[in-house]
């Protein structure tokens, strides 16, 4: 583990109301995310939803391999940094022993969609009562920019350098729709994170999911289309664009199921 | 209060880990061990336990980690191709320095080999058949009974170093039935206040992770296990000797070997040579030491094992060349006979024989 570099900040002056704060549960240091990444967003997100369940001292995170392999660095509860592809596993065994506690694993593409579907299609299928943070950015962040499962026909990568045939690679995986069909799973559903709008309804997801856990109601998936502006060698204002142009035409946003209505097809009215 | 049973060596096993208190068991079935997995679905409930089928080896090291991370008593066990499948979580293990109890039922191999008994995983599991830089304590019973009795001093060694422990048997302990003794047990108190339980506001935040990404700090981490692994190496060392007072020959042998080796030792006494045997029960660390002793009062020592030489490299390390040194091995899960083991002495120390 590393030591925290915190960072001072500016004193707020006593006359001035303050309308924002970082959430007690996000650590006070610099983040190593590229300018304009999503990981650090849903960081805060996940840790402004903690703070509002007041469940920090009762919140076990795991976090994978891939960009947000630090993330027991950014939040301040207590974590578990798990193999490549393992975090459902490593999750499982948490939940199934404190199972009064609130466990969740945050997931990159390359992570949850190709070496770790196993482990992550059977935790849902067990109706593990975890929440799976599913990050799709639509290529390997951290390896710097290698095709993914769910990397867009057409789309360049480094190891697709043609763009992605899907002939050869097939079609993007949509994570979201296949566990949905998994009895295991209860809440699931995909939000985007590069609008006000859409910040907003992914920070609702993730308030319903810990609530949906404390229900035991089974596998809560939360997939966020993420992004990598670095690797797709975008600024993050074109990378925003591709987000409402590209891929979610490849996956529609919106709850695919929920506890109480467990088929729900994603429509304009629940995006 | 002492319990006696006859039981098979895997069940023993299973029936030891219930005892020592393990709080959860994670396993995927492979001959010849699935009895493990067995007995605990059967009996882990009855005791509030946590047990569970994963879905492959991979997931069930990994769901140890994370019952280990959190602080409780985990284990797994499974047999060569499927302990082959650990490996990465085994080093993940080491590395967050997760106390655990992993167990391989060896069989023969390589590939999916034969579910009849080896020992060929011997380097596996003591040179670190995972990547990076580490070490397992590595026990090696050679009786029903040492199979329950090491799974009790796994998990206590576990704890102690913060270690994961490794119990290497093979086909034939884990499938074969003896008297066994259980005699009560205090699982004894550990302070486990890094395990990630949820943080209170009192205390920092724990955080279970192999990742030092600074250089300058993964290698203090490794100087760190360094000096773990030669603690280790100077307390734990744990062997049986039988005969060796007067002995000017020594057979070496673990686990199942040593049992035959034994039987063999007794032909060759009847015949007038005086063999010993030497068995190590810990194969990390190695009884160095006291066979650097033997090797200046035999005349020739025997190491006999179900593989192709892999234990005889550890001798060959502590005797330094003082002593003649052969091997013996049948693989493929044949085993020697005692008459083989002793056949191999009379032609090996023909010259003691004449005498
Ligand atoms: C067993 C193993 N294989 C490969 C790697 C190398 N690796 C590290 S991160 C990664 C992919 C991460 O991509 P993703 O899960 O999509 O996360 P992102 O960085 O995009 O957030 C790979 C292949 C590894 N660490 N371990
Ligand atoms: S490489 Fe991509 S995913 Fe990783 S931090 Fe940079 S922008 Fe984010
Ligand atoms: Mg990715």
């Amino acid at each position: 583990m590393q030591t925290d570099e915190t960072v001072t900040h500016a004193c707020v002056p006593d006359d001035y109301d303050v309308a924002y704060h970082r959430p007690a549960a996000l650590m006070d240091v610099n983040m190593h995310y590229c300018p304009g990444c999503a990981h650090s967003l849903v960081h805060k997100l996940l840790m402004e939803v903690v703070d509002e369940l007041g469940i920090q001292d009762q919140t076990i995170g795991v976090a994978p391999v891939g960009c947000s392999v630090f993330a027991y660095e950014y939040m301040d509860i207590d974590m578990q940094e798990a193999a490549h592809g393992r975090a459902c596993a490593v999750a499982t065994a948490i939940k199934r022993l404190m199972p009064d506690k609130f466990v969740f694993t945050y997931q990159g593409d390359g992570d949850l969609a190709a070496i770790g579907i196993a482990e992550t299609l059977h935790a849902i299928n067990r109706g593990e009562n975890i929440l799976i943070v599913f990050m799709n950015n639509a290529v390997y962040g951290m390896t710097s920019g290698q095709m993914a499962p769910t990397t867009l026909p057409g789309m360049k990568t480094t190891t697709s350098p043609f763009g992605r045939d899907t002939k050869f690679y097939g079609a993007p995986m949509k994570i979201a729709e296949l566990v949905a069909q998994l009895p295991g799973s209860s809440y699931v559903t995909r939000q985007v994170v590069n609008s006000a709008h859409g910040v907003r309804k992914t920070k609702q997801a993730l308030l319903k999911a810990f609530e949906w856990q404390k229900q035991n109601t089974g596998t809560c998936l939360i997939e966020i289309i993420g992004n990598c502006p670095s690797n797709w060698r975008m600024t993050p204002l074109e990378a925003s664009r591709f987000i409402d142009e590209e891929m979610v035409k490849a996956f529609p946003v919106g709850d695919i199921k929920t506890p109480d209505q467990p088929s729900l097809e994603p429509t304009p009215e629940n995006l | 209060m002492n319990v006696t049973k006859l039981m098979k060596g895997n069940e023993a096993l299973a029936e030891a880990a219930i005892r020592a208190g393990c709080d959860a068991y994670f396993g995927y079935p492979i001959t010849p061990q699935s009895e493990v997995l067995e007995y605990l679905a059967r009996e882990m409930p009855r005791h509030n336990r946590i047990v569970l089928q994963a879905e492959s080896e991979v997931a069930s090291i990994n769901m140890v980690y994370g019952a280990a991370g959190a602080g409780f008593r985990a284990m797994t066990s499974s047999s060569s191709p499927g302990f082959s499948l650990m490996q990465e979580g085994i080093s993940y293990l080491a590395g967050a320095e997760l106390p655990c109890l992993l167990v391989n039922v060896n069989r023969a191999g390589p590939g999916l080999g034969t579910i009849q008994p080896g020992q060929g995983d011997y380097f596996q599991a003591t040179k670190g058949g995972g990547h990076g830089d580490y070490r397992l304590i590595v026990l090696a019973p050679a009786s029903v009974q040492e199979m329950a009795d090491h799974v009790f001093l796994g998990f206590d060694l576990a704890d102690q170093y913060r270690n994961p422990v490794v119990i290497l048997s093979d086909g034939a302990i884990g499938q074969m039935m003896e008297k066994v003794t259980f005699k009560p047990y205090q699982k004894p108190t550990v302070d486990k206040s890094w395990a990630t339980t949820g943080k209170p506001a009192s205390r920092k935040r724990n955080a279970i992770s192999s990742l030092f990404i600074q250089p300058e700090r993964m290698e203090q981490h490794n100087l760190k296990l360094t000096e773990k692994f030669n603690r280790i190496r100077e307390s734990e060392v744990r062997f049986e000797e039988v005969n060796t007072d007067d002995a000017d020959y020594l057979l070496v042998a673990y686990g199942l070997s040593a049992r035959i080796a034994q039987k063999a030792m007794d032909l060759a006494r009847a015949k007038g040579l005086r063999v010993g045997l030497l068995r190590p029960i810990t194969l990390f660390p190695f009884p160095e030491k006291r066979l650097r002793e033997l090797a200046t009062q035999v005349q020739g020592m025997l190491t006999v094992e179900l593989n192709s030489g892999q234990m005889v490299e550890d001798v060959r390390l502590a005797v330094e060349g003082r002593v003649p040194l052969a091997r013996y091995g049948r693989m493929g899960g044949m085993i020697f006979t005692p008459e083989e083991i002793e056949r191999q002495l009379e032609t090996l120390f023909e010259k003691a024989y004449a005498n």
